[in-house]
Protein backbone atom coordinates (compact mmCIF):
# COMPACT_ATOMS: atom_id res chain seq x y z
CA UNK A 1 0.00 0.00 0.00
CA UNK A 2 1.57 3.42 -0.76
CA UNK A 3 2.43 5.29 1.88
CA UNK A 4 0.14 8.12 1.55
CA UNK A 5 -2.78 5.77 1.96
CA UNK A 6 -1.96 4.82 5.53
CA UNK A 7 -2.85 7.05 8.70
CA UNK A 8 -0.34 9.12 10.48
CA UNK A 9 -0.05 6.92 13.65
CA UNK A 10 0.43 3.77 11.35
CA UNK A 11 3.54 5.58 9.81
CA UNK A 12 4.66 6.96 12.97
CA UNK A 13 5.25 2.73 14.17
CA UNK A 14 7.12 2.49 10.60
CA UNK A 15 9.12 5.08 11.29
CA UNK A 16 10.22 4.03 14.51
CA UNK A 17 11.11 0.36 13.44
CA UNK A 18 12.94 2.27 10.20
CA UNK A 19 10.68 0.23 7.95
CA UNK A 20 9.77 3.93 6.04
CA UNK A 21 11.70 6.92 5.83
CA UNK A 22 9.97 10.68 5.60
CA UNK A 23 11.44 11.19 1.88
CA UNK A 24 9.68 7.61 0.81
CA UNK A 25 6.58 9.06 2.44
CA UNK A 26 6.56 12.64 0.35
CA UNK A 27 7.61 11.24 -2.62
CA UNK A 28 3.90 8.75 -2.16
CA UNK A 29 2.25 12.16 -1.60
CA UNK A 30 3.48 13.66 -4.19
CA UNK A 31 2.98 11.48 -6.67
CA UNK A 32 -0.99 11.32 -5.58
CA UNK A 33 -1.00 15.46 -5.77
CA UNK A 34 0.46 14.93 -9.37
CA UNK A 35 -2.25 12.59 -10.27
CA UNK A 36 -5.51 14.39 -8.81
CA UNK A 37 -4.85 17.55 -7.69
CA UNK A 38 -5.51 19.08 -11.43
CA UNK A 39 -9.18 18.43 -10.88
CA UNK A 40 -9.31 18.47 -6.92
CA UNK A 41 -7.47 21.60 -6.36
CA UNK A 42 -6.90 20.76 -2.58
CA UNK A 43 -3.79 22.55 -2.37
CA UNK A 44 -2.98 26.35 -3.71
CA UNK A 45 0.76 25.84 -2.90
CA UNK A 46 2.76 22.16 -2.69
CA UNK A 47 6.09 22.91 -1.39
CA UNK A 48 9.35 21.17 -3.61
CA UNK A 49 12.11 20.46 -1.50
CA UNK A 50 11.16 19.35 2.00
CA UNK A 51 14.33 19.68 5.00
CA UNK A 52 13.61 16.52 6.74
CA UNK A 53 15.07 17.70 9.94
CA UNK A 54 16.92 14.90 11.54
CA UNK A 55 15.68 14.55 15.02
CA UNK A 56 17.41 11.99 16.89
CA UNK A 57 15.61 12.40 20.77
CA UNK A 58 12.31 11.50 19.48
CA UNK A 59 14.01 9.60 16.36
CA UNK A 60 11.98 11.92 13.86
CA UNK A 61 9.07 9.36 14.34
CA UNK A 62 6.41 12.04 13.96
CA UNK A 63 8.29 13.64 10.67
CA UNK A 64 5.20 13.04 8.50
CA UNK A 65 4.11 16.02 6.45
CA UNK A 66 0.92 18.33 6.82
CA UNK A 67 -1.23 20.90 4.70
CA UNK A 68 -1.60 23.78 6.04
CA UNK A 69 -4.58 26.23 5.54
CA UNK A 70 -3.85 29.58 3.40
CA UNK A 71 -4.55 31.51 6.38
CA UNK A 72 -2.10 29.92 9.17
CA UNK A 73 1.15 32.13 8.77
CA UNK A 74 4.39 29.94 7.59
CA UNK A 75 7.38 31.49 7.62
CA UNK A 76 9.02 32.63 4.01
CA UNK A 77 6.11 31.09 2.36
CA UNK A 78 2.89 33.03 0.83
CA UNK A 79 0.13 32.70 3.44
CA UNK A 80 -2.75 34.93 1.55
CA UNK A 81 -5.92 33.92 2.75
CA UNK A 82 -6.70 32.88 -0.97
CA UNK A 83 -7.19 36.92 -0.87
CA UNK A 84 -5.92 38.84 -3.77
CA UNK A 85 -5.52 41.50 -1.06
CA UNK A 86 -2.58 39.44 0.50
CA UNK A 87 -1.14 37.97 -2.43
CA UNK A 88 2.35 37.25 -2.25
CA UNK A 89 2.41 38.09 1.42
CA UNK A 90 5.29 35.79 3.03
CA UNK A 91 5.18 35.93 7.12
CA UNK A 92 8.42 36.99 8.53
CA UNK A 93 7.48 34.49 11.29
CA UNK A 94 5.90 31.50 11.67
CA UNK A 95 2.24 31.10 13.76
CA UNK A 96 2.97 29.31 16.90
CA UNK A 97 1.11 26.08 15.87
CA UNK A 98 3.46 25.55 12.75
CA UNK A 99 6.58 26.43 15.05
CA UNK A 100 5.25 23.80 17.59
CA UNK A 101 4.71 21.13 14.73
CA UNK A 102 8.44 21.97 13.25
CA UNK A 103 9.43 21.80 16.47
CA UNK A 104 8.34 17.90 16.27
CA UNK A 105 10.65 17.63 12.85
CA UNK A 106 6.57 17.83 10.70
CA UNK A 107 7.19 19.55 7.50
CA UNK A 108 4.83 22.08 6.14
CA UNK A 109 3.46 19.65 2.86
CA UNK A 110 2.14 23.13 1.48
CA UNK A 111 -0.77 25.71 1.13
CA UNK A 112 -4.45 24.43 1.19
CA UNK A 113 -7.05 26.21 -0.62
CA UNK A 114 -10.16 27.79 1.51
CA UNK A 115 -12.93 30.75 1.02
CA UNK A 116 -11.28 33.99 1.32
CA UNK A 117 -10.61 34.57 4.74
CA UNK A 118 -12.73 32.27 5.26
CA UNK A 119 -15.84 33.69 4.68
CA UNK A 120 -17.75 30.79 3.09
CA UNK A 121 -19.17 27.27 3.40
CA UNK A 122 -18.37 25.58 0.04
CA UNK A 123 -14.57 27.13 -0.98
CA UNK A 124 -15.54 28.25 -3.80
CA UNK A 125 -14.95 32.01 -2.79
CA UNK A 126 -11.23 31.73 -3.31
CA UNK A 127 -8.60 34.09 -5.40
CA UNK A 128 -7.27 30.55 -6.90
CA UNK A 129 -10.35 29.05 -7.90
CA UNK A 130 -12.77 26.58 -6.39
CA UNK A 131 -11.83 23.19 -4.72
CA UNK A 132 -13.83 20.12 -5.27
CA UNK A 133 -14.86 17.58 -3.48
CA UNK A 134 -13.05 13.83 -4.03
CA UNK A 135 -16.44 12.21 -3.62
CA UNK A 136 -17.90 14.09 -6.83
CA UNK A 137 -15.60 16.50 -8.44
CA UNK A 138 -19.14 18.40 -9.53
CA UNK A 139 -19.89 19.17 -5.64
CA UNK A 140 -18.31 21.53 -3.42
CA UNK A 141 -16.01 19.94 -0.51
CA UNK A 142 -17.54 22.15 2.12
CA UNK A 143 -16.02 25.18 3.76
CA UNK A 144 -14.19 26.93 4.64
CA UNK A 145 -11.32 24.44 5.29
CA UNK A 146 -12.18 22.65 2.11
CA UNK A 147 -8.73 22.62 0.74
CA UNK A 148 -7.17 20.92 3.76
CA UNK A 149 -11.03 18.41 4.04
CA UNK A 150 -10.10 17.45 0.27
CA UNK A 151 -6.06 16.92 0.53
CA UNK A 152 -7.01 14.17 3.32
CA UNK A 153 -9.74 12.82 1.79
CA UNK A 154 -8.34 12.49 -1.46
CA UNK A 155 -4.80 10.98 0.37
CA UNK A 156 -3.20 14.37 -0.76
CA UNK A 157 -2.11 14.90 2.20
CA UNK A 158 -1.71 12.09 5.65
CA UNK A 159 -3.05 15.14 8.51
CA UNK A 160 -4.09 18.62 7.98
CA UNK A 161 -4.62 21.88 10.01
CA UNK A 162 -7.43 24.17 9.47
CA UNK A 163 -9.47 26.72 11.25
CA UNK A 164 -13.09 26.78 12.79
CA UNK A 165 -14.98 30.27 13.27
CA UNK A 166 -18.79 28.76 12.68
CA UNK A 167 -17.60 25.19 11.51
CA UNK A 168 -14.93 25.69 9.12
CA UNK A 169 -13.46 22.63 9.52
CA UNK A 170 -16.27 20.70 10.99
CA UNK A 171 -18.49 21.14 8.11
CA UNK A 172 -16.00 20.77 5.51
CA UNK A 173 -15.20 17.42 6.88
CA UNK A 174 -18.83 16.08 6.91
CA UNK A 175 -18.72 16.76 3.71
CA UNK A 176 -15.46 14.85 2.90
CA UNK A 177 -15.75 11.61 4.82
CA UNK A 178 -13.00 12.93 7.14
CA UNK A 179 -12.40 13.61 11.06
CA UNK A 180 -12.03 17.31 11.72
CA UNK A 181 -12.29 18.91 15.39
CA UNK A 182 -12.95 22.40 16.64
CA UNK A 183 -11.04 22.51 19.86
CA UNK A 184 -12.29 24.09 22.89
CA UNK A 185 -12.10 28.61 22.59
CA UNK A 186 -8.00 28.51 24.00
CA UNK A 187 -6.97 25.26 23.74
CA UNK A 188 -5.31 25.82 20.97
CA UNK A 189 -2.94 29.24 20.39
CA UNK A 190 -4.11 31.66 17.59
CA UNK A 191 -1.14 33.70 17.39
CA UNK A 192 -0.22 33.41 13.44
CA UNK A 193 -3.86 32.51 12.55
CA UNK A 194 -4.42 35.44 10.22
CA UNK A 195 -7.58 36.27 12.31
CA UNK A 196 -11.35 36.77 10.81
CA UNK A 197 -13.47 36.70 13.94
CA UNK A 198 -10.99 37.07 17.38
CA UNK A 199 -13.52 35.52 20.29
CA UNK A 200 -15.11 32.81 17.51
CA UNK A 201 -11.92 31.74 15.69
CA UNK A 202 -9.97 28.18 16.73
CA UNK A 203 -7.11 25.89 14.67
CA UNK A 204 -7.60 22.11 14.75
CA UNK A 205 -6.59 19.15 13.01
CA UNK A 206 -8.45 17.45 9.73
CA UNK A 207 -7.48 13.84 9.84
CA UNK A 208 -8.12 10.42 8.19
CA UNK A 209 -9.41 9.20 12.00
CA UNK A 210 -9.86 9.54 15.73
CA UNK A 211 -6.66 8.56 16.80
CA UNK A 212 -4.71 10.67 14.55
CA UNK A 213 -7.38 13.88 15.62
CA UNK A 214 -6.04 13.30 19.17
CA UNK A 215 -2.14 13.13 18.36
CA UNK A 216 -2.19 15.87 16.02
CA UNK A 217 -4.40 17.76 18.56
CA UNK A 218 -1.65 16.77 21.38
CA UNK A 219 0.95 18.45 19.03
CA UNK A 220 -1.04 21.63 18.61
CA UNK A 221 -2.69 22.62 22.01
CA UNK A 222 -1.82 24.29 24.86
CA UNK A 223 -0.63 27.60 26.76
CA UNK A 224 1.11 30.57 24.77
CA UNK A 225 2.28 33.77 26.16
CA UNK A 226 2.08 34.94 22.85
CA UNK A 227 -1.85 34.41 22.98
CA UNK A 228 -3.76 35.70 25.91
CA UNK A 229 -6.63 34.42 25.28
CA UNK A 230 -5.17 30.56 24.87
CA UNK A 231 -5.99 28.69 28.28
CA UNK A 232 -3.09 28.09 30.76
CA UNK A 233 -4.63 24.36 31.28
CA UNK A 234 -2.58 21.55 31.36
CA UNK A 235 -3.04 19.48 27.77
CA UNK A 236 -4.10 15.45 28.55
CA UNK A 237 -2.30 12.67 26.69
CA UNK A 238 -4.76 12.63 24.47
CA UNK A 239 -4.37 9.77 22.25
CA UNK A 240 -4.12 7.72 25.46
CA UNK A 241 -7.20 8.27 26.75
CA UNK A 242 -8.80 7.02 23.74
CA UNK A 243 -9.05 3.22 24.70
CA UNK A 244 -11.39 3.21 28.27
CA UNK A 245 -14.69 1.82 27.36
CA UNK A 246 -17.62 4.41 27.22
CA UNK A 247 -19.53 2.36 30.05
CA UNK A 248 -21.86 5.61 32.54
CA UNK A 249 -21.28 8.67 29.98
CA UNK A 250 -24.55 10.53 29.48
CA UNK A 251 -24.97 11.86 25.95
CA UNK A 252 -27.83 14.89 25.09
CA UNK A 253 -29.80 14.56 22.02
CA UNK A 254 -31.27 18.49 21.22
CA UNK A 255 -34.64 17.78 19.60
CA UNK A 256 -33.71 21.54 18.32
CA UNK A 257 -31.42 20.04 15.75
CA UNK A 258 -33.80 17.04 14.47
CA UNK A 259 -35.99 19.41 12.49
CA UNK A 260 -37.37 20.61 8.83
CA UNK A 261 -34.66 21.47 6.92
CA UNK A 262 -33.07 18.30 8.21
CA UNK A 263 -32.21 15.53 5.18
CA UNK A 264 -33.74 12.71 5.69
CA UNK A 265 -31.01 10.62 4.71
CA UNK A 266 -28.53 12.91 6.98
CA UNK A 267 -31.39 12.17 10.19
CA UNK A 268 -31.80 8.07 9.38
CA UNK A 269 -27.33 8.00 9.64
CA UNK A 270 -27.38 10.35 12.50
CA UNK A 271 -29.96 8.25 14.71
CA UNK A 272 -28.08 4.89 13.77
CA UNK A 273 -25.06 6.43 15.00
CA UNK A 274 -26.70 7.32 18.38
CA UNK A 275 -28.33 3.89 18.05
CA UNK A 276 -24.62 2.09 17.76
CA UNK A 277 -23.41 4.38 20.89
CA UNK A 278 -25.93 2.71 22.96
CA UNK A 279 -24.81 -0.42 22.40
CA UNK A 280 -21.50 1.17 23.41
CA UNK A 281 -22.38 1.67 26.70
CA UNK A 282 -23.89 5.12 26.61
CA UNK A 283 -26.62 6.47 28.07
CA UNK A 284 -28.95 9.14 25.69
CA UNK A 285 -31.11 11.91 26.88
CA UNK A 286 -33.35 13.99 25.53
CA UNK A 287 -32.67 17.75 25.91
CA UNK A 288 -33.32 21.11 24.33
CA UNK A 289 -31.52 23.85 23.17
CA UNK A 290 -34.27 26.43 23.04
CA UNK A 291 -32.13 28.88 21.54
CA UNK A 292 -30.82 27.00 18.87
CA UNK A 293 -33.24 28.74 16.20
CA UNK A 294 -31.33 32.36 17.08
CA UNK A 295 -27.73 30.95 16.60
CA UNK A 296 -27.39 31.84 12.52
CA UNK A 297 -28.72 35.42 13.02
CA UNK A 298 -26.41 35.47 16.08
CA UNK A 299 -23.26 34.68 14.30
CA UNK A 300 -23.50 36.54 11.55
CA UNK A 301 -23.33 39.88 13.45
CA UNK A 302 -20.63 38.66 15.74
CA UNK A 303 -18.70 37.42 13.11
CA UNK A 304 -18.85 39.86 10.35
CA UNK A 305 -18.69 42.63 13.16
CA UNK A 306 -15.54 41.22 14.32
CA UNK A 307 -13.90 40.18 10.60
CA UNK A 308 -15.14 44.37 9.93
CA UNK A 309 -13.05 45.55 12.52
CA UNK A 310 -9.95 42.64 11.90
CA UNK A 311 -10.03 43.52 8.08
CA UNK A 312 -9.77 47.27 8.77
CA UNK A 313 -5.69 46.50 8.06
CA UNK A 314 -5.74 45.78 4.64
CA UNK A 315 -5.69 49.07 3.32
CA UNK A 316 -2.67 49.39 1.09
CA UNK A 317 -0.13 50.74 3.54
CA UNK A 318 2.59 47.80 4.39
CA UNK A 319 1.86 44.50 2.37
CA UNK A 320 0.06 43.06 0.04
CA UNK A 321 -2.09 45.01 -2.83
CA UNK A 322 -1.88 48.41 -3.18
CA UNK A 323 -4.14 50.13 -5.81
CA UNK A 324 -5.01 53.90 -6.57
CA UNK A 325 -7.63 55.33 -8.85
CA UNK A 326 -6.53 56.95 -11.88
CA UNK A 327 -8.36 60.02 -10.88
CA UNK A 328 -8.43 61.64 -7.58
CA UNK A 329 -12.09 61.19 -5.83
CA UNK A 330 -11.44 62.26 -2.03
CA UNK A 331 -8.02 62.86 -1.33
CA UNK A 332 -4.56 60.83 -2.01
CA UNK A 333 -4.42 58.53 1.17
CA UNK A 334 -8.06 57.66 1.33
CA UNK A 335 -8.60 56.95 -2.36
CA UNK A 336 -5.55 54.32 -2.09
CA UNK A 337 -7.62 52.76 1.04
CA UNK A 338 -10.46 52.46 -0.78
CA UNK A 339 -9.42 51.26 -4.63
CA UNK A 340 -7.21 48.76 -2.88
CA UNK A 341 -10.37 47.53 -0.92
CA UNK A 342 -12.25 47.38 -3.81
CA UNK A 343 -9.72 45.41 -5.94
CA UNK A 344 -8.64 43.36 -3.46
CA UNK A 345 -11.83 42.23 -1.77
CA UNK A 346 -13.94 39.72 -3.37
CA UNK A 347 -17.54 39.72 -3.11
CA UNK A 348 -18.37 37.61 -0.14
CA UNK A 349 -15.66 39.58 1.69
CA UNK A 350 -17.60 42.94 0.54
CA UNK A 351 -20.66 41.72 1.61
CA UNK A 352 -19.43 40.91 5.15
CA UNK A 353 -17.15 43.36 5.77
CA UNK A 354 -20.52 46.10 5.03
CA UNK A 355 -22.79 43.86 7.39
CA UNK A 356 -20.43 44.01 10.19
CA UNK A 357 -19.59 47.84 9.26
CA UNK A 358 -23.42 48.30 9.84
CA UNK A 359 -23.95 46.17 12.77
CA UNK A 360 -21.16 48.28 14.66
CA UNK A 361 -22.15 51.61 12.86
CA UNK A 362 -23.59 54.48 15.08
CA UNK A 363 -27.57 54.48 15.26
CA UNK A 364 -27.40 50.38 14.64
CA UNK A 365 -25.30 49.14 17.48
CA UNK A 366 -27.12 48.41 20.02
CA UNK A 367 -29.95 47.06 17.76
CA UNK A 368 -27.80 44.70 16.34
CA UNK A 369 -24.37 44.06 17.63
CA UNK A 370 -25.68 44.49 21.50
CA UNK A 371 -28.49 42.69 20.85
CA UNK A 372 -26.23 39.65 19.27
CA UNK A 373 -23.38 39.30 21.99
CA UNK A 374 -26.89 39.15 24.79
CA UNK A 375 -28.24 36.58 22.26
CA UNK A 376 -25.22 35.29 22.42
CA UNK A 377 -25.41 34.75 26.25
CA UNK A 378 -28.55 33.26 26.08
CA UNK A 379 -27.27 30.37 23.84
CA UNK A 380 -23.98 30.07 26.22
CA UNK A 381 -26.30 29.49 28.89
CA UNK A 382 -28.54 26.37 26.79
CA UNK A 383 -24.84 24.65 26.51
CA UNK A 384 -24.11 25.43 30.11
CA UNK A 385 -27.62 23.90 31.01
CA UNK A 386 -27.40 20.87 29.24
CA UNK A 387 -23.77 20.05 30.30
CA UNK A 388 -24.90 19.96 34.03
CA UNK A 389 -26.86 17.05 32.94
CA UNK A 390 -24.86 15.23 29.96
CA UNK A 391 -20.98 14.60 29.08
CA UNK A 392 -21.56 15.09 25.49
CA UNK A 393 -24.32 16.44 22.53
CA UNK A 394 -25.01 14.31 19.79
CA UNK A 395 -26.01 16.17 16.80
CA UNK A 396 -25.72 16.29 12.65
CA UNK A 397 -23.06 18.37 11.26
CA UNK A 398 -24.64 19.73 8.72
CA UNK A 399 -28.48 19.62 7.71
CA UNK A 400 -27.18 17.81 4.39
CA UNK A 401 -24.57 16.13 2.46
CA UNK A 402 -22.28 18.23 0.06
CA UNK A 403 -24.39 20.51 -2.86
CA UNK A 404 -23.46 21.29 -6.20
CA UNK A 405 -20.58 23.67 -7.18
CA UNK A 406 -22.36 27.12 -7.66
CA UNK A 407 -26.06 25.73 -6.94
CA UNK A 408 -25.43 28.37 -3.41
CA UNK A 409 -23.47 30.97 -5.09
CA UNK A 410 -25.95 33.51 -6.03
CA UNK A 411 -27.98 33.18 -2.72
CA UNK A 412 -25.59 34.25 0.45
CA UNK A 413 -28.16 33.27 2.87
CA UNK A 414 -28.72 30.36 1.80
CA UNK A 415 -24.89 29.49 2.10
CA UNK A 416 -25.03 30.63 5.55
CA UNK A 417 -27.73 28.12 6.92
CA UNK A 418 -25.66 25.28 5.80
CA UNK A 419 -23.62 26.17 8.98
CA UNK A 420 -26.58 26.04 11.12
CA UNK A 421 -25.49 22.45 12.97
CA UNK A 422 -21.94 24.04 13.70
CA UNK A 423 -21.96 27.81 14.49
CA UNK A 424 -23.59 27.13 18.21
CA UNK A 425 -20.10 25.67 19.33
CA UNK A 426 -18.00 28.36 18.34
CA UNK A 427 -20.74 31.28 20.17
CA UNK A 428 -20.49 28.99 23.23
CA UNK A 429 -16.85 27.93 22.89
CA UNK A 430 -17.34 24.18 23.38
CA UNK A 431 -15.10 21.65 21.92
CA UNK A 432 -16.92 19.65 18.82
CA UNK A 433 -15.87 16.89 16.74
CA UNK A 434 -17.51 15.54 12.81
CA UNK A 435 -16.93 12.02 11.79
CA UNK A 436 -18.35 10.06 9.41
CA UNK A 437 -21.30 8.08 10.12
CA UNK A 438 -22.32 6.89 6.95
CA UNK A 439 -23.50 7.99 3.49
CA UNK A 440 -25.99 9.15 1.09
CA UNK A 441 -27.83 6.69 -1.75
CA UNK A 442 -25.48 9.34 -3.92
CA UNK A 443 -22.22 8.33 -2.58
CA UNK A 444 -21.69 11.11 -0.07
CA UNK A 445 -20.12 11.10 2.80
CA UNK A 446 -22.98 12.02 6.37
CA UNK A 447 -21.16 13.96 8.95
CA UNK A 448 -22.04 13.09 12.94
CA UNK A 449 -21.02 15.32 15.54
CA UNK A 450 -20.17 15.27 18.90
CA UNK A 451 -19.91 18.43 21.28
CA UNK A 452 -18.06 18.78 24.89
CA UNK A 453 -18.18 20.77 27.98
CA UNK A 454 -15.28 23.06 27.55
CA UNK A 455 -12.09 21.65 27.56
CA UNK A 456 -13.28 17.93 27.68
CA UNK A 457 -11.86 16.80 24.15
CA UNK A 458 -10.67 14.03 25.77
CA UNK A 459 -14.28 12.34 26.76
CA UNK A 460 -15.28 14.04 23.03
CA UNK A 461 -12.57 11.88 21.50
CA UNK A 462 -13.05 8.78 23.27
CA UNK A 463 -16.51 8.70 22.55
CA UNK A 464 -15.99 9.37 18.48
CA UNK A 465 -13.47 6.87 18.78
CA UNK A 466 -15.06 3.91 20.11
CA UNK A 467 -18.12 4.62 17.50
CA UNK A 468 -15.61 4.95 14.64
CA UNK A 469 -13.73 1.54 15.51
CA UNK A 470 -17.61 -0.04 15.71
CA UNK A 471 -19.03 1.76 12.59
CA UNK A 472 -15.54 1.28 10.60
CA UNK A 473 -16.92 4.14 8.02
CA UNK A 474 -13.39 5.51 7.89
CA UNK A 475 -12.64 2.67 5.97
CA UNK A 476 -14.02 3.94 2.77
CA UNK A 477 -12.27 6.18 0.96
CA UNK A 478 -13.02 7.83 -2.54
CA UNK A 479 -13.08 6.30 -6.22
CA UNK A 480 -10.84 9.55 -7.50
CA UNK A 481 -9.99 7.43 -10.81
CA UNK A 482 -13.50 6.25 -12.07
CA UNK A 483 -14.91 9.70 -11.16
CA UNK A 484 -12.41 11.50 -13.62
CA UNK B 1 -34.92 49.07 5.60
CA UNK B 2 -31.51 49.26 3.66
CA UNK B 3 -31.58 51.94 0.98
CA UNK B 4 -28.89 52.84 -1.41
CA UNK B 5 -27.27 56.10 0.85
CA UNK B 6 -27.00 53.48 4.14
CA UNK B 7 -25.28 51.50 1.03
CA UNK B 8 -23.40 54.32 0.65
CA UNK B 9 -22.59 55.18 3.95
CA UNK B 10 -21.73 52.37 4.91
CA UNK B 11 -18.94 51.74 2.38
CA UNK B 12 -17.75 55.06 3.29
CA UNK B 13 -17.30 54.14 7.14
CA UNK B 14 -15.72 50.83 5.52
CA UNK B 15 -13.33 52.37 3.12
CA UNK B 16 -14.67 50.16 -0.36
CA UNK B 17 -14.96 52.33 -3.20
CA UNK B 18 -17.97 50.35 -5.10
CA UNK B 19 -19.02 49.76 -8.14
CA UNK B 20 -22.70 50.97 -9.05
CA UNK B 21 -23.83 47.74 -9.42
CA UNK B 22 -21.89 46.35 -6.57
CA UNK B 23 -24.93 49.06 -4.48
CA UNK B 24 -27.68 48.08 -5.82
CA UNK B 25 -26.56 44.01 -5.08
CA UNK B 26 -25.07 45.10 -1.76
CA UNK B 27 -28.23 47.07 -0.66
CA UNK B 28 -30.50 43.83 -1.49
CA UNK B 29 -28.09 40.99 0.23
CA UNK B 30 -28.13 43.36 3.64
CA UNK B 31 -31.82 43.72 3.55
CA UNK B 32 -32.22 40.22 2.90
CA UNK B 33 -29.90 39.16 5.84
CA UNK B 34 -30.46 42.05 8.09
CA UNK B 35 -34.56 40.76 7.98
CA UNK B 36 -33.17 37.36 8.58
CA UNK B 37 -31.49 38.37 11.38
CA UNK B 38 -34.63 40.57 12.78
CA UNK B 39 -36.12 37.68 14.03
CA UNK B 40 -33.76 38.35 17.00
CA UNK B 41 -36.18 40.90 18.12
CA UNK B 42 -38.63 38.73 19.47
CA UNK B 43 -36.50 37.76 22.17
CA UNK B 44 -36.68 39.85 25.83
CA UNK B 45 -33.02 40.88 26.33
CA UNK B 46 -33.34 43.21 28.76
CA UNK B 47 -32.52 41.67 31.92
CA UNK B 48 -29.15 39.71 30.03
CA UNK B 49 -25.95 40.54 30.05
CA UNK B 50 -23.61 40.84 26.80
CA UNK B 51 -20.92 37.93 26.38
CA UNK B 52 -18.13 39.49 23.92
CA UNK B 53 -16.24 36.10 24.54
CA UNK B 54 -16.33 32.85 26.30
CA UNK B 55 -13.28 32.33 28.47
CA UNK B 56 -13.72 33.50 32.13
CA UNK B 57 -10.50 35.87 32.17
CA UNK B 58 -10.86 39.66 32.50
CA UNK B 59 -6.94 40.92 32.39
CA UNK B 60 -3.87 39.11 31.37
CA UNK B 61 -0.96 40.34 32.96
CA UNK B 62 2.79 38.98 32.67
CA UNK B 63 6.20 40.47 33.87
CA UNK B 64 7.64 43.20 31.93
CA UNK B 65 10.40 41.27 30.97
CA UNK B 66 12.80 42.93 28.35
CA UNK B 67 13.12 40.21 25.05
CA UNK B 68 13.88 40.07 21.52
CA UNK B 69 11.51 40.76 19.16
CA UNK B 70 10.64 40.54 15.38
CA UNK B 71 13.65 42.66 14.07
CA UNK B 72 12.69 45.77 12.15
CA UNK B 73 14.46 44.58 8.71
CA UNK B 74 12.15 41.58 9.21
CA UNK B 75 9.32 43.12 9.79
CA UNK B 76 10.09 45.52 6.52
CA UNK B 77 10.52 42.55 4.67
CA UNK B 78 7.12 42.48 3.43
CA UNK B 79 6.75 46.07 2.93
CA UNK B 80 4.89 47.80 -0.47
CA UNK B 81 7.20 50.84 -0.09
CA UNK B 82 9.40 51.91 2.47
CA UNK B 83 12.00 54.09 3.20
CA UNK B 84 14.66 54.91 5.99
CA UNK B 85 13.69 51.68 8.02
CA UNK B 86 9.49 53.10 7.70
CA UNK B 87 6.61 51.85 5.76
CA UNK B 88 5.84 54.93 3.31
CA UNK B 89 2.53 55.93 1.78
CA UNK B 90 1.64 58.29 -1.11
CA UNK B 91 2.07 62.30 0.02
CA UNK B 92 -1.44 62.92 2.19
CA UNK B 93 -0.51 66.77 2.56
CA UNK B 94 0.00 68.49 -0.38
Amino acid sequence: MPYNELTAHDLSELLQKGDVTPEAVYQDLRQQILKHDNSVHAYVRVNDALSFKKDTADKNTLAIPIAVKHNICVKGEETACCSNILKGFKPPYDATVIQKLKNRGIPVLGHTNMDEFAFGSSTENSCYGPTRNPWNLDCVPGGSSGGSAAAVAAQEAIWAIGSDTGGSIRQPASFCGVVGVKPTYGRVSRYGLIAFASSLDQIGPITKDVRDAALLLNLIAGHDPRDSTSADIPVPDYPALLDKDLHGLKVGIPHEYFVEGLDPEVETAVKEAIEALKTLGVQTVDISLPHTEYCVATYYIIATAEASSNLARYDGVRHGLRCRPSQTRKNSITDMFEETRARGFGEECKRRVMLGTFSLSSGYYDAFYLRGQKVRTLIKQDFDRAFKEVDAIVMPTSPTTAFKIGEKANDPLSMYLSDIYTISANLSGIPAVSMPCGFSKSGMPIGLQICAKPFDEATMLRMAYHYEQKAGWYKHKPGLEEKR
Amino acid sequence: MITRETTQHIANLARINLSEEEQTKLTRNLEDILTYISKLERLDITAIEPTSHVLPLKNVFREDVVAASLPQQDALSTAITQQDGAFTVPQVVE
